[in-house]
């Protein structure tokens, strides 16, 4: 057994810290480093900025513009990526999407749609939940109907993450009605700005606007917008959520939020007194400190299982346990700031409010609730903890 | 990065299940819990036929030469049976202190002897002033000529009562909670001067209160104790970590069986969501363990005192809080047949319970991570 990474797993490490370090615009830094959100453009600059340098879309087969990284490269990467930290690409483009159209779609789909996605020319959506599809996804209602060379679609769509930047979605559509809830549903590539789509914001309890409704009122879509075969659609869709287990328990986000928290923490407040010196908080830090670990070591674990490629495109279902365990962390490092900042977490302040007066407390203090607010989002989505812990019982313990 | 184990890794762990697989089953354990000295001698026989006696001892000793995997590997299916045999504060402990501590004429003697079974010593250093502080030692010893005589009380001794021997740490000089000036003794278990009132524990095993009156002891090296005695405890702690990934494996396999054969209201009560999630909660606390149990291992003998602290407290930390969550899961889960002292899982339970207490609680790690800075320093 060996934990280190070797030589040459080390030296590529290096490598893209350096790359990271001296590429990433500092602008773009300092928001992810205070918990601020992103504007289009920042990702979109960055995205382009690894696309020159190759690593656009490191996890592609080589052909269509991968790196043809180890799995423990592509972690590694991943690693240097969020623990900068730097943006994570858009995953409804390049780990969602493009890895459905390059491994099920058709020559023409490949050659429209992958060089877009790789730069970002063409922002991605997900159309998969419904006001009626939630945890129980295949009950999906949105219907497209075939007429001619074109598909109908009504119906309605939420959660729609980023939608209000979106060129494109691809949906989960009921294709045919009468079938199986899981074998009636088709996977379709939609223009967002065909006639009769629309979008509305959903504002989040953190003030923020990052999803949204997106409504079809017969919007007319070409029928060869169909990815595969028609009412497969759930088996892309399964292949489109196993797809991403290398990167699913966050450890680098939470690592680089952990050493805010001890830098933060080691600052004196306004009352002179510092966090870090309180036992309590202490002990805290230290139990996620620990819970970090070992997760990162099960991460590990895991990765080094695919490597082998025992299972490749299989599900493996402790990346259920990777979400359950790293969302929680995700959650427990942003309600560690939260005590940092202590009560001038109060102050809210409006994005964009064009007000230059000082903050009120730290400068940094504004963004700190809302983070905490928003974060309560990562054991709900991508398959809330409760389905995870049902995948756990059925596939690992034989429930 | 690698997790597998080697092929000879893979040999030692399929011939050690073997041997608990065929001679430790529940019953068998019981049976042996009712034997002078609470063990079974026969298996301590098999153990040093099957090399586990000389493997954490180096070849050059006439050991095999076994690392902290090799324990591992080894407490693990030690803990899967729940077995009573003191292999580590007979065997793995023994084996720190003399390499640590042992002359080259010293080592080439005794762990002959331990690996074939002959002479079978008992840790004796924990006392009652101490807590948790591996260097408050009370116990005193005086040179009378060549040799030494010994007086103080241990406490907690595991198998203390059927010990042949015990290595026994006391005080040269200085005060009792003095890292310096503590040296390492061992002393036969029959010499005039050693007295002892032995005890069954908890977990099924037996432990005794070993007082020391004027007891001749022989010192091992010549060197400071502490140092061997600190990584002994470090290197202690992995294995229990080990051991406890055994038994928590074991309790949810139990678990996990139960609920798909006990029927209520019709059905196996697995099929209840609430008692899958609590299963499922069950996995990940494992998971989360295990990988801690890796760590600590790959990490028990590293030369970096302060590294090798911290990464076995926050090994202890993890494991302590998985095995009370696995162990309190595992009993509620079962319901009433839980409770009770013929089945097997309340005795897991037990000796989780007893291992979030051995070689330093929970406060006492996190303590101890939270003055050297915490795990990410």
């Amino acid at each position: 057994m060996e934990l280190e990474f070797t030589a040459e797993e080390q030296a590529f490490r290096h490598e893209v810290r350096g790359f990271i370090k001296a590429n990433l615009p500092e602008r773009i830094r300092t928001k992810l480093t205070e918990g601020r959100t992103l504007e289009k453009q920042d990702l979109v600059e960055w995205t382009r900025i690894l696309h020159k340098k190759g690593w656009a879309t490191p996890r592609w087969p080589v052909e269509h513009g991968g790196t043809g990284w180890s799995p423990i490269q592509q972690y590694i990467f991943l690693e240097e990526v969020l623990s900068a930290p730097a943006p994570e690409s858009l995953a409804f483009g390049t780990s969602m999407v493009g890895p459905v159209i390059y491994t099920f779609g058709s020559e023409a789909q490949k050659k429209r749609f992958l060089p877009g996605i790789a730069d970002l020319s063409d922002w991605w959506a997900q159309g998969f939940s419904e006001p009626g599809a939630g945890s129980d996804l295949a009950a999906v209602s949105t219907r497209a109907v075939r007429e001619g060379e074109h598909w109908i679609i009504n119906g309605q769509k939420t959660w729609t993450t980023l939608g209000q930047h979106a060129d494109w979605i691809f949906c989960l559509c009921r294709t045919d009605p009468a079938a199986k809830k899981q074998e009636g549903i088709s996977f379709i590539l939609v223009d967002m700005k065909t006639p009769g789509v629309s979008v509305r914001p959903i504002q989040t309890i953190d003030g923020g606007f990052e999803v949204n409704e997106v409504f079809f009122d017969d919007v007319k879509v070409p029928y060869e917008n169909l990815v595969g075969q028609e009412n497969k659609g759930w088996d892309y869709a399964k292949f489109l959520l196993s797809n991403e287990r290398t990167g699913i328990a966050r450890i680098g986000t939470s690592k680089a939020k952990l050493r805010r928290v001890r830098e933060l923490a080691a600052l004196a407040g306004p009352d002179g007194t510092r966090m870090i010196d309180r036992s309590r908080f202490r002990d805290r830090l230290i139990e996620t400190e620990i819970a970090l670990k070992a997760l990162e070591i099960t991460q590990l674990r895991v990765l080094s299982e695919d490597a082998k490629g025992l299972n490749k495109g299989k599900p493996n279902p402790a990346s259920s346990v990777l979400k359950v365990r790293g969302s929680e962390l995700q959650q427990v490092t942003s309600e560690l700031l939260l005590d940092v900042v202590g009560q001038y977490a109060l102050p809210f302040r409006a994005k964009g409010d064009g007000r230059n007066e000082p903050p009120v407390g730290p400068d940094w203090a504004d963004a700190v609730a809302p983070h905490y607010f928003n974060m309560r989002k990562v054991t709900i989505y991508g398959g809330s903890s409760e389905i995870q812990k049902n995948i756990i019982a059925k596939a690992i313990l034989g429930l | 990065m690698n997790f597998d184990l080697s092929d000879e890794q893979r040999l030692l762990k399929d011939s050690v299940s073997r041997l608990m697989a065929d001679k430790y089953g529940f019953e068998d354990r019981r049976r042996y819990m009712g034997m002078e000295g609470g063990l079974n001698p026969a298996i301590w026989a098999e153990f040093a036929d099957l090399g586990l006696l000389a493997l954490p001892f180096a070849e050059a000793d006439g050991g095999i030469g076994g690392g902290a995997e090799e324990t591992m590997i080894v407490m693990e299916a030690l803990g899967r049976a729940l077995a009573l045999d003191p292999f580590l504060h007979s065997v793995v402990i023994p084996a720190c202190l003399l390499r640590h501590l042992g002359s080259d004429a010293e080592r080439a003697e005794i762990v002959p002897m331990i690996a074939a079974g002959e002479m079978r010593p008992a840790f004796a250093h924990g006392e009652a002033g101490a807590g948790y502080r591996t260097g408050h030692v009370e116990t005193r010893a005086k040179v009378s000529g060549d040799a030494f005589t010994l007086d103080g009380a241990k406490t907690l001794v595991v198998h203390g009562g059927s010990a042949t021997h015990f290595m026994v740490s006391a005080r040269l000089s200085g005060a009792a909670g003095d890292e310096n000036g503590i040296g390492l003794f061992i002393v036969d278990a029959t010499s005039p001067g050693v007295i002892r009132r032995d005890y069954p524990t908890q977990d099924g095993a037996r432990a005794a209160e070993v007082t020391f009156e004027g007891a001749a002891g022989r010192r091992i090296g010549k060197g400071e104790a502490f140092p061997a005695l600190a990584a002994a405890a470090d290197e202690a702690v992995a294995a229990l970590c080990a051991e406890a990934v055994g038994a928590m494996e074991a309790a949810l396999q139990l678990t996990v069986d139960y609920l798909k054969t006990r029927k209520q209201f019709g059905r196996a009560i697995g099929d209840f969501q609430v008692l899958q999630h609590r299963a499922a909660e069950m996995v990940i606390e494992l998971e989360q363990a295990r990988s801690m149990a890796i760590y600590a291992t790959m990490m028990a003998r590293s030369d970096d005192a302060d590294a090798r602290a911290r990464a076995v407290s926050a090994a202890k930390l993890q494991i302590s809080r998985s095995a009370k969550m696995m162990g309190q899961a595992a009993v509620q889960l079962h319901g009433g047949v839980g409770m009770t002292i013929e089945y097997a899982i309340g005795h897991y339970f037990k000796r989780l319970t007893m291992i979030e207490k051995a070689f330093g609680d929970t406060d006492f790690h996190l303590d101890r991570l939270s003055a050297a800075g915490g795990l990410m320093a």
